[in-house]
């Protein structure tokens, strides 16, 4: 696959990610999505804090400074009710999207049969 | 978007931390990649792929965080500013002429928020009214209330909260140095709380202090204060004796307090109206009221005429007067707006002279939009290229609106600031003729003004270029970038309409200040009634009873100043009188009736000027004597009841001079014996030439009556407005009395400059205007000439080598420019039409439709358009074929 990831996915991999593990700061997330993609997703991890940044502009997350596990100030980001509703719609819209990909790419289109 | 603006903000600590955060990724990266065995090095360099480019993703960190709007107009404002530094000339160009048109608008705007906008300085100013009558029966328009009118409003009125009463006195103040001239204001109590005023010291006057017989008080105002007792605050107490009558001070006002547009008065006392001395008549004072809340005006109106009947019933009439007299001028109230009698007819010439600004300001802004339009054609490859990479029209129409409007409020800022300098010049030129100019000032109105204006005016002559550039046509741009070709056709017509307009308001502005300098020269031609006024010294010297009360003693000591002053070298003739024309307009006036006149055909007796003169006086005026004599001293030691009358006066009761000489005369109230006319005398102007000479009747400074203790004396000398000569008389009033002070010490020149000041500062913002104006479309057509030529250079050349001759060529040239210019002066006229009409009022002894001016105007524009056009003609025709044909 391909370095580059929708904006959109990549958002529900945070989204997710931090639904399942609580909050997290950054390296944490990166190392985390890249653990579950087992290594095929190649992301750069830079991209992560746009995606960030714009999950927090649209209050689905939030962030605040606290203390890594090595003693360190970090900033962390935990979900907000509203993103997880947005998760929930998300997930859904997603699973939907992939079963008609499904279908679609599994049989022939109507007018060729 | 809140988020994105407030993160704007913090742009700063926002940064900081992204930086941190990204740095510690890099850091962990970093730490786990050597954890895995790799060498420092190598790990640094592992972690950095890992996390890709460290710059992008800050750039798309910030990118997310900021306005995008905001980020390309920033971008674009960037632009704007480099590029106007790549073109400095059209760049100063530009800003100058704004400047210049926003600052001239934000000045006469700044006067008019002061005088007509804002309201007066009073709480609840709106509820504020002045109380006068006017008499359709008598012709006159505005005749100032009565103490029995006050008295019975005071009283009886409905509608009224409370009502005042009050009258500016010149006085007298002694002891203490030199004597002193102040201007006092003789008050009713209630006048002060009528305008809601508090005083800074002490109280204001009560009732008690209003009763006569009782010992008086006074109130200073703020600079009086300052000027003869420092500040000091004990002044409470202390006691000014004003002609010759001990006052105790009780207050004084807080600095910012104005007597409605009264700049001079300088202490305030009560009136103490005597109710058992008050007769019905005896007109002359001005009166202000505040209306009950939720009252009109017209409802005030009409209570005020109810009472009136019942005043007249309440007071005995004025003795030498019938019931009859009064009633039969069927007075009515006339009831104005406190701020329009305090404003009066300013509106008419400031909305004139603004009106006149903002078409300059529409001038400057076609000339702005031409410059705007070559500067935007040069980058037209530019443009097109942008548009061929992927710019969007929007974008590109933005970027270049953007630019304009960075000209606009750059240009309105410069205005500003000439705004500021032009007020020094708009105060002195106003003061004497516009009321509330210690009010003016840029204050955030002016300031709002000047934005939205230079904001408007940048989106005026933005829109142009944007509409001619930014839209699709690159491939005809990429490609057609050389001149000559039809892309700069429409190019043309756009700047040739913006010249058209320019010419057109430059003419209607011209007209109206052709019309102005028309005015003034018509009233400079009329004659005022008196000669050669700036070599006429004049200066006011009282004598008040307390000093010296009895009157002939007294007239005997004016007269002996007279001769002390006639005495002096260089002084051809001097004499004195209780008023001089254009001093206080019609201040001494009282009923006029006399036998055989126009009182015996049954006609009401009219309101005419009274003034008491020495004789000499209409030989050192310079005012003919048409028929009989001048008064003699033996008129007035004897005395004999003598007048003198007016020509047109003399006309109007007797049908001429010669029938007049003989006939009797008296007053209507305090004049009431019969006079006979002795002298006719040459019609003066006392309200100034703008207005009719209105007929004045001249009676000696003594009469059996009383003695004229208040007089000016006017002495006719080449040295007069030296300060040589005024030592010198201030010497020999002196030497008779050293306790007289001096006041109101200026040429009759000054008076008469005076009653033309409305006039000419009319006359002189609307040349400035007109010759801006003509500026500005003087360098538009020249600008678009030049252009015109260039762009058809090589056509020159071919038509050159074909054998064109030079004139030909040179005609072309010129009869496109002259074109233009007629098509600018047609439709300019027909502006100067409607602005002529609307300034009329302004106007005197010449019509605002003026045939010699508008041909004159139109000439003089055609010619120096025809000017403008020829000179880059000139050039064209002086092109060499060859090298013109090369030429790209």
């Amino acid at each position: 696959m391909s370095k580059e990831v929708l904006q959109g996915t990549l958002d529900l991999m945070v989204l997710r990610t931090l639904e399942t593990m609580g909050p997290q700061h950054g390296f944490g997330l990166a190392k985390r999505i890249l653990q579950i993609s087992e290594g095929i997703l190649d992301l750069n991890q830079g991209t992560l804090y746009p995606a960030l940044v714009r999950l927090e502009q649209r209050r689905w997350i939030r962030s605040r400074w606290g203390t890594s596990d090595n003693n360190r100030k970090a900033k962390f980001y935990e979900l907000t009710p509203r993103g997880k509703r947005q998760l929930a719609e998300e997930t859904e819209s997603w699973s939907h999207t992939v079963s008609l990909m499904d279908r679609f790419l599994r049989n022939p289109a109507p007018e060729n049969r | 978007m809140l988020t994105r603006l407030w993160s704007l903000l913090r742009y700063r600590r926002l940064d900081r931390e992204m930086d941190i955060e990204l740095a510690q990724h890099l850091e962990s990266l970093e730490a786990e990649h050597r954890a895995r065995g790799l060498s420092p090095e190598a790990a640094r360099l592992a972690a950095r792929r890992d996390f890709g480019a460290v710059a992008r993703a800050q750039e798309a960190h910030r990118e997310q965080r900021g306005l995008p709007l905001l980020e390309t107009l920033a971008r674009d404002v960037r632009l704007s500013l480099r590029s106007m530094r790549r073109t400095p000339v059209v760049t100063v160009a530009v800003l100058a002429t704004l400047a210049v048109g926003v600052g001239a608008n934000t000045a006469i705007f700044s006067v008019i928020n002061a005088v007509l906008i804002r309201p007066l300085p009073y709480p609840d100013a709106d509820r504020l009214i002045s109380v006068s009558l006017t008499s359709r029966a008598m012709q006159i328009a505005d005749l100032e209330s009565a103490p029995y009118l006050y008295l019975t409003a005071r009283d009886q009125s409905r509608t009224l909260e409370r009502v005042g009463m009050w009258r500016v006195q010149a006085v007298n103040v002694l002891g203490g140095g030199e004597p002193q001239r102040v201007i006092a204001l003789r008050v009713t109590a209630d006048i002060l709380p009528v305008l809601g005023v508090e005083p800074l010291l002490g109280r204001y006057f009560t009732a008690a202090d209003d009763e006569p017989g009782r010992r008086p008080t006074a109130v200073l105002m703020y600079g009086y204060w300052q000027r003869r007792f420092g500040g000091d605050p004990s002044v409470l107490g202390q006691t000014v004796v004003l002609d010759g009558s001990p006052h105790d001070i009780i207050g004084v006002m807080p600095q910012r307090f104005r007597f409605l547009d009264q700049r001079s008065v300088d202490l305030i006392a009560p009136v103490q109206l005597d109710r058992a001395r008050v007769f019905a008549g005896g007109f002359g004072w001005p009166s202000l009221a505040r209306l009950k809340p939720g009252t009109t005006i017209e409802q005030a109106s009409a209570d005020i005429a109810r009472l009136l009947p019942i005043a007249a019933d309440a007071f005995p009439v004025m003795p030498g007067f019938t019931r009859a007299q009064l009633d039969g001028a069927k007075w009515e109230p006339l009831l104005l707006p406190l701020k329009q009698e305090v404003v009066g007819d300013a509106g008419n010439t400031l909305w004139v002279v603004m009106a006149t600004l903002g078409l300059v300001l529409l001038v400057a802004c076609a000339n702005v939009a031409n410059l705007i339009l070559v500067r935007t054609e040069s980058r037209q490859r530019e443009l097109a290229v942008r548009a061929a990479l992927g710019a969007s029209w929007g974008r590109i129409a933005r970027g270049l609106l953007t630019e304009s409007v960075v000209f606009g409020l750059a240009g309105g800022a410069l205005g500003v600031a000439v705004a500021y300098a032009g007020l020094r010049v708009l105060r002195t030129l106003g003061s004497s003729s516009l009321p509330r100019m210690d009010e003016i000032a840029i204050d955030r109105p002016v300031l709002l003004f000047a934005g939205v204006v230079s904001f408007l005016s940048a989106l005026l002559f933005g829109l142009l270029p944007v509409l001619r550039y930014a839209r699709p046509q690159l491939s005809a741009d990429l490609r057609s970038e050389s001149r000559g070709s039809s892309g700069s056709r429409e190019h043309l017509r756009a700047r040739s309409a913006l010249v058209v307009v320019q010419v057109a308001l430059s003419l209607a502005l011209l007209v109206s200040a052709g019309l102005m300098i028309r005015t003034f020269r018509e009233l400079g031609r009329v004659d005022p009634g008196f000669m050669r006024p700036n070599a006429i010294q004049t200066l006011r010297v009282t004598i008040p009873p307390s000093s010296l009360p009895d009157p002939v003693l007294t007239a005997r000591r004016q007269h002996a100043i007279l001769e002390g002053i006639a005495a002096l070298p260089g002084v051809e003739s001097v004499a004195y009188a209780s008023e001089l024309p254009m001093q206080f307009g019609d201040a001494a006036t009282d009923l006029l009736v006399t036998q055989g006149g126009s009182t015996s055909r049954g006609e009401l007796p009219q309101n005419r000027a009274f003034h008491f003169v020495s004789p000499g006086y209409f030989a050192t005026m310079g005012t003919s004597i048409v028929a009989g004599r001048d008064f003699s001293w033996a008129d007035l030691y004897e005395p004999r009841a003598v007048a003198l009358i007016s020509e047109d006066l003399a006309r109007r009761e007797w049908g001429g001079a010669a029938a007049a000489l003989g006939k009797r005369l008296r007053g209507g109230s305090g004049l009431n014996i019969w006079r006979e006319v002795v002298g006719i005398v040459g019609n003066v102007h006392n309200r100034g030439v703008s207005e009719p000479a209105g007929g004045t009747v001249y009676l000696p400074v003594l009469t059996d009556l009383a003695v004229a203790r208040n007089v000016s004396f006017v002495l006719r000398s080449e040295r007069a407005g030296t300060a040589g000569l005024l030592a010198d008389v201030q010497r020999a009033v002196w030497a008779v009395d050293p306790e007289l002070p001096l006041a109101d010490v200026r040429t009759m020149g000054d008076y008469y400059g005076a009653s033309l000041a409305r006039t000419s500062f009319t006359l002189v913002m609307l040349a400035v205007a007109g010759v801006m104006a003509l500026l500005l479309g003087v360098i538009g057509i020249y600008g678009l000439m030049s252009y015109v030529v260039s762009q058809r250079t090589r056509e020159v050349g071919i038509r050159m080598a074909l054998g064109a001759q030079r004139s030909e060529i040179g005609g072309m040239f010129m009869r496109q420019g002259l074109a233009l210019t007629l098509v600018g002066v047609a439709l300019g006229l027909a502006g100067a039409v409607a602005l002529a009409r609307w300034m009329s009022v302004l106007l005197f002894g010449v019509s605002p439709f003026d045939l010699a001016t508008y041909v004159s105007v139109s000439a003089a524009l055609i010619a120096a358009a025809g000017l403008a056009s020829y000179l880059p003609t000139r050039r064209a025709t002086r092109f060499d074929p060859i090298a013109a044909l090369r030429v790209e």
